[in-house]
């Protein structure tokens, strides 16, 4: 009897071409479209059908391609993004994407759009829900999702209001972003996208314990044993130092540990082999032996006498602290006439960007190049020369699009294993990080426990301010020192405070490294201080709203760091727009509230205010700017584009300080080889510092074209052809750029010019300017709590954020949306806990069902040092978040949630609290 | 490479089956996750070309209804002949993780991988459901509460295939509704679930009821006393009926979703919620 029934040819169509596939049949479709066909517009997010980005259509029907095997869907029609355009141009969908603003990263775009061309093929013209209801199975963790349902809505004509499209305008307007094209079309390359088919790959070893000594055993035969695989690195293998950190003072973290694993998910070595012996490869028969070691996981247990100590020179497990203070604290407090002191907590949060870490690199000669997602080339760029033990003019790195960062990608992850490898064999190295994988190595945001002691007077001034927090690091340095630093200086909050102190401590534990993530510990502060303002407000029986307008920090008022500003402070007028929507919310909570539903409104503000740049250290951004022989202006434009849309933003003031419009700039991304640096993309800095240096350059080159035109600064520059036309009232000039000799780089015309913000040091008190320019921001949250299930539904949500000047409206009402979606998740429902919620179905990110309707208020007060007045915003937007929607439960219930996230069990807890039912 | 088997037809597969070790695929959103990080690993049998296995039909012999082995829960909510009482199912079935999940994800396979958070098994339990395995030498059938063994458990046996789910006539009548709580709106495992049916005669009183909670046990159950106290409650109070002691024979774990009390008391009110919805169905 032959019961091996032969399993048979799979022939599928994609794209309308019908192809005979070679990949065994129990390969994912995703795998096989993205290797064996070429399409790698199909993104790989998780492999778990959690994140959706793999979307494709099977007959029509939208699937996540990572949970098909390619034999069960023979002989089937098969559509992927690389299929969506309609003949040769964009279909409307995937316009209307770009036109409103719905792809920032892209990585989830592809799924999105599969998603929405189903609902849309299926005839019905949707409503919001039935949009929420198609793209529910997609996860983005940039936009907050409105854009997209915007998009998909108007692209379905279920909605005819568009956004204004200016494309010949520059700052101030609302044009597409200058790289949409690829994100909505497939033909993005992240990470995991452009490996060469014939690349290595590798594979990292990492430690299945929180603390572990290891031994490997016989390497070699394992090696020997297993066709494909070429070799295995250790720490032995690295050229320079084996230890890496982005503030080099305290770089404590090995590329591989040497004889123990200091948490879950370390690395401990890597195998290198053949794509397919990769694929084919089981982690647990890698030779290595585990000796468990006592672990801590928390502050409070890493702080104990008897803890283990993670790094020799760190005494107590104290990495570092951070001091602010000003004023008499205790006499402060000693005269208010209202007390309130109360503690919080928030858990590990996980950047969750749906692009696991990823990249490959090659070696020519004595350079190796690195092709990989991330938000800080030159950074990059360093430490890898030190790992390498080479120069820097050795490493070049080509950032490939970044599916999402927001300050994980900060810090190097793959990039010295496949630097190492193709080094070392001389032959290309790929890597894609799995989602545990991304999940157990990278950076998190530090976990918080804080007690605040705040008191006001009968006024409801502050009176005193005392805070205390201590900031789960975790096992390495990464961004833990400035946490540190940052929490002190903007615990107060955009608040006038005359005695304050506040004091973060950050503490390593047996947990990934704690690192940057979008605020820096700000959101944690924040949601202390302005929960514990609401009661304040509450026991002063004052507004809360006007509470805060008492103390708003104004010009020529005093930070908590002594620093004043004499114009630029724009919390008043963030409060002020939200003066009339808090009344109305206000009235509309309290006539529901009569009805005695079990459900129950309420509305909770949040603010914030947030430094651009680096914490009073230098942080200077070169932009490069070149006009051809041929008659191209190009912008060498390194700030990395992760989404927020610093390529648009640069473009955009490029061609307004030149004086010519947006679309005669042409965009040279980053490169360390060919892109000034730029600085990290982080910090809310690069409209700040990047677009400052880009204005500088626009004007400089200007200038240098004006003067060789021997004109005045009014006239007006125009490219005809290989001209330069230069005209001033009546009179023109025309430069003839083919006659000019160009430098070696090409260029007939260029400037390059740099700006860094001015800042002083902090003193030992944290008293001084440690930014150049704070940017500011109000919140408020209407919600429904469910009295008997404690769940949150999240109605409305009104942002106003001062931007000092809105480069393009459009992108930030993107980052605000998007923003508020990361503070929505941290409200409510994630938690990183190292070894439980490594993956997203149980670590949870907000879905598109779980957004509010966002209405944004763009408030201009202009900055002195600003481009155009311009201050950043990136981090700004999810501070307030959270606080709101705890301020906002309190409001409905008189629950506190005060230690996140606010799942429902907790809420619940917390009413039965009030209610004296618990 | 691993081996890979297509099997046409139930025999075909049986016969397989009676030899080695396969590990079963249908819809394949249990069987890649499953994998967590590591590649395919064992002989595959994949079922979905046995066409036997398709389809949501009547069985008028056996006086109920048959549900494929392959039929996926999106075919279930477009399934436009079944009575009201499938209502539950297909509420549930529309909570399946997400559109991409639906179209793939069979309803069979939810139950064969026994997760204590599967969102069919708590409405296949107030249908009354029935499960339909075959091995290359017997045919049996058993209840679905039998059929669930505890976590990841179940009673087939390694030479056996589920060829589907079979509701009879007498668990098809009445109203139906489904709760879930999770902590958000999609692509999420319970908190806590309800399925309920209530059957009501025409005085609007209950003649008999099914009420069944999910994600509180390592298996759902139902709920006997409770269904045994309804009978006679009128359709305006039924949701007063459910009480604590109602929820004792469960056994909630606290984990990161929920602890262990919430969940009984997020169970308790759903259980009134959806006892409420059938009886509204109904007036």
């Amino acid at each position: 009897m032959n019961r091996h029934v032969p399993p048979p040819v799979t022939t599928l169509t994609v794209n309308g071409s019908e192809a005979v596939v070679a990949s065994a049949p129990y390969r994912r479709l995703s795998a096989v479209l993205r290797e064996e066909f070429g399409l790698p517009g199909t993104k790989v997010g998780c492999d778990a059908g959690d994140c959706g980005a793999c979307t494709v259509l099977v007959d029509g029907e939208p699937v996540c391609a990572c949970l098909t095997a390619v034999g069960q869907v023979n002989g089937a029609s098969i559509t992927t993004i690389e299929g969506l355009k309609r003949d040769g141009s964009l279909s409307r969908l995937q316009d209307a994407f770009l036109q409103f603003g719905a792809a920032q990263c892209g990585i989830c775009t592809p799924g999105m759009l599969m998603s929405a061309a189903a609902l849309l093929a299926s005839g019905t013209v949707p409503d919001r829900n039935q949009v929420e209801d198609a793209l529910g199975g997609v996860l983005c963790r940039c936009t907050g999702y409105a854009k997209i349902i915007d998009a998909v809505l108007f692209a379905a004509g279920s909605n005819t209001v568009a956004p204004v499209d200016a494309a010949q305008q520059a700052v101030g307007k609302a044009i597409r972003r200058v790289d949409g094209n690829p994100k909505v079309d497939g033909q993005e390359r992240f990470g995991a996208d452009s490996i060469p088919a014939a690349a290595l790959m590798a594979k990292v070893i990492r430690s299945p314990h929180h603390h572990a000594a290891f031994e490997l055993g016989d390497v070699d035969r394992f090696v020997a044993d297993h066709p494909g695989i070429v070799a295995v690195m250790t720490a032995a293998d690295i050229p320079g130092v084996n230890r890496h950190g982005v503030i080099p003072q305290f770089a404590d973290q090995p590329v591989f540990a040497e004889t123990e694993a200091r948490h879950r998910g370390e690395a401990v070595a890597m195998v290198v082999g053949e794509a397919d012996a990769i694929a084919d490869l089981k982690s647990e028969d890698f030779p290595v032996s585990w000796t468990e070691l006592p672990h801590v996981l928390v502050c409070d247990d890493a702080m104990a006498a008897d803890a283990p100590r993670l790094h020799e020179t760190r005494p107590g497990n104290v990495m570092v602290e951070g001091l602010v203070q000003k004023g008499d604290v205790s006499a402060g407090l000693k005269k208010s006439t209202h007390i309130v002191e109360r503690q919080f907590s928030t858990p590990f949060i996980e950047h969750a960007y749906i692009e696991p870490e990823s990249g490959w690199a090659v070696r020519d000669g004595d350079t190796v190049t690195i092709h990989a997602s991330t938000q800080a080339p030159h950074m990059d760029r360093d430490a890898m020369a030190a790992i390498m033990d080479l120069d820097v003019g050795q490493v070049r790195i080509v950032p490939t699009a970044c599916g999402g960062g927001f300050g994980s990608k900060l810090d190097i992850s793959m990039q010295p294993f496949i630097a190492l490898a193709a080094w070392k064999l001389d032959r290309p190295c790929g890597i894609v990080y799995t989602r545990q994988e991304s999940m157990r190595s990278s950076t998190k945001r530090h976990p918080s426990q804080i007690t605040l002691k705040a008191g006001c007077d009968s006024e409801g001034r502050i009176t005193g301010f005392d805070f205390k927090g201590h900031f789960n690091t975790g096992a390495y340095a990464s961004w833990g020192p400035t946490v540190a630093n940052r929490v002190p200086v903007h615990a107060s909050g955009p608040f006038h405070i005359a005695s304050y102190r506040a004091h973060s401590i950050a503490v390593h534990t047996h947990c990934p490294p704690s690192g940057a993530f979008r605020g820096f510990g700000v959101p944690q502060s924040a949601i202390a201080q302005e929960c514990v303002f609401d009661e304040l407000a509450d026991a002063a029986g004052i507004d809360r709203l006007e509470f805060r307008l008492i103390n708003a920090l104004a010009d020529g008022l005093p930070t908590a760091t002594g620093q004043v500003f004499q114009s630029g402070v724009g919390i008043t007028a963030c409060l002020e727009a939200l003066r009339a929507p808090w009344r109305k919310a206000r009235k509309s909570a309290a006539d529901f509230n009569a009805g005695r539903s079990h459900l129950r409104k309420g509305v909770g503000l949040g603010t914030c205010w947030y430094g651009c740049g680096n914490t009073s250290l230098p942080n200077p951004s070169t932009m490069k700017i070149g006009v051809t022989g041929d008659g191209r202006i190009v912008l060498h434009q390194g700030a990395v584009d992760i989404g927020q849309g610093a390529s648009t933003v640069m473009v955009q003031i490029a061609a307004d300080s030149l004086g010519v419009p947006v679309d005669a700039i042409s965009l040279q991304s980053a490169d360390t080889a060919i892109t000034p640096d730029a600085g990290k993309t982080s910090a809310s800095r690069q409209t700040f510092v990047s677009g400052n240096a880009t204005r500088l350059s626009g004007e400089a080159l200007r200038a240098s074209i004006l003067r060789h035109a021997n004109v005045t600064g009014d006239a007006v520059i125009r490219i005809d052809g290989q001209a330069l036309v230069i005209t001033e009232g009546a009179g023109e000039r025309r430069i003839d750029l083919a006659v000019l000799a160009p430098d070696s780089e090409g260029y007939v015309f260029r400037a390059e010019e740099t700006y860094d913000p001015p800042t002083t040091p902090l003193d030992e008190n944290g008293q001084g300017s440690p930014y150049a320019v704070f940017g500011y921001g109000a919140q408020m949250m209407e919600l429904t709590v469910d009295t008997r299930l404690g769940t949150v539904t999240l109605d409305r949500l009104t942002a106003a954020h001062d931007v000092g000047r809105a480069i393009n409206p459009l992108l930030v009402e993107g980052q605000i949306e998007g923003g508020v979606a990361q503070g929505i998740g941290m409200a409510l429902m994630e938690d990183f806990q190292p070894g439980r919620t490594e993956n997203l179905h149980d670590y949870l990110i907000p879905t598109i069902g779980d957004m509010p309707e966002v209405n944004s208020i763009i408030v201009e007060v202009p900055d002195p040092h600003g481009p155009y007045g311009a201050k950043g915003l990136g981090e700004h937007v999810l501070i307030p978040t959270a606080p709101s929607i705890l301020n906002a439960i309190r409001d409905a219930t008189g629950a506190c949630v005060r230690h996140l996230p606010a799942t429902p069990d907790k809420v619940m807890a917390a009413i039965k609290e009030v209610s004296g039912n618990g | 490479m691993e081996r890979y088997a297509q099997p046409t037809s139930v025999k075909e597969a049986v016969e397989l089956l009676a030899t080695d070790g396969w590990v079963m695929l249908a819809g394949g959103t249990d069987f890649y996750p499953g994998l967590g990080e590591g590649p395919v690993s064992g002989p595959v049998l994949d079922i979905s070309r046995i066409d036997d296995l398709r389809g949501i039909s009547r069985d008028d012999d056996n006086a109920g209804w048959h549900i494929g082995a392959l039929a996926t829960w999106t075919q279930l909510v477009r399934a436009d002949h079944l009575p009201p009482a499938f209502n539950c199912l297909k509420q549930a079935a529309l909570e399946v993780g997400s559109v991409q999940i639906q179209n793939r994800a069979t309803i069979v396979g939810n139950i064969c991988n026994a997760s204590p958070a599967a969102d069919g098994v708590p409405t296949l339990l107030v249908l009354d459901a029935q499960v339909e395995l075959t091995s290359a030498r017997a045919t049996r059938r058993m209840v679905l509460g039998e059929f669930l063994q505890g976590n990841r458990k179940t009673a087939r046996r390694p030479d056996e295939i589920v060829t589907g789910i079979f509701i009879p006539d007498t668990g098809a009548r009445g109203a139906s509704a489904f709760f879930k709580l999770g902590s958000r709106r999609y692509l999420v495992i319970s908190i806590a679930m309800v399925a309920a049916r209530l059957d009501l005669d025409g005085a609007g009183l209950v003649t008999s009821a099914a009420v069944s909670i999910g994600a509180c046990s390592v298996v759902a159950q139902r709920l006997p006393r409770l269904e045994a106290e309804l009978a006679g409650a009128g359709a305006a109070d039924v949701a007063s009926v459910p009480e604590a002691r109602h929820l004792d024979g469960l056994s909630p774990i606290d984990d990161v979703r929920a602890p262990a009390g919430y969940r009984l008391e997020a169970a308790l009110e759903g259980v009134r919620r959806a006892l409420a919805a059938c009886a509204e169905v109904r007036s």
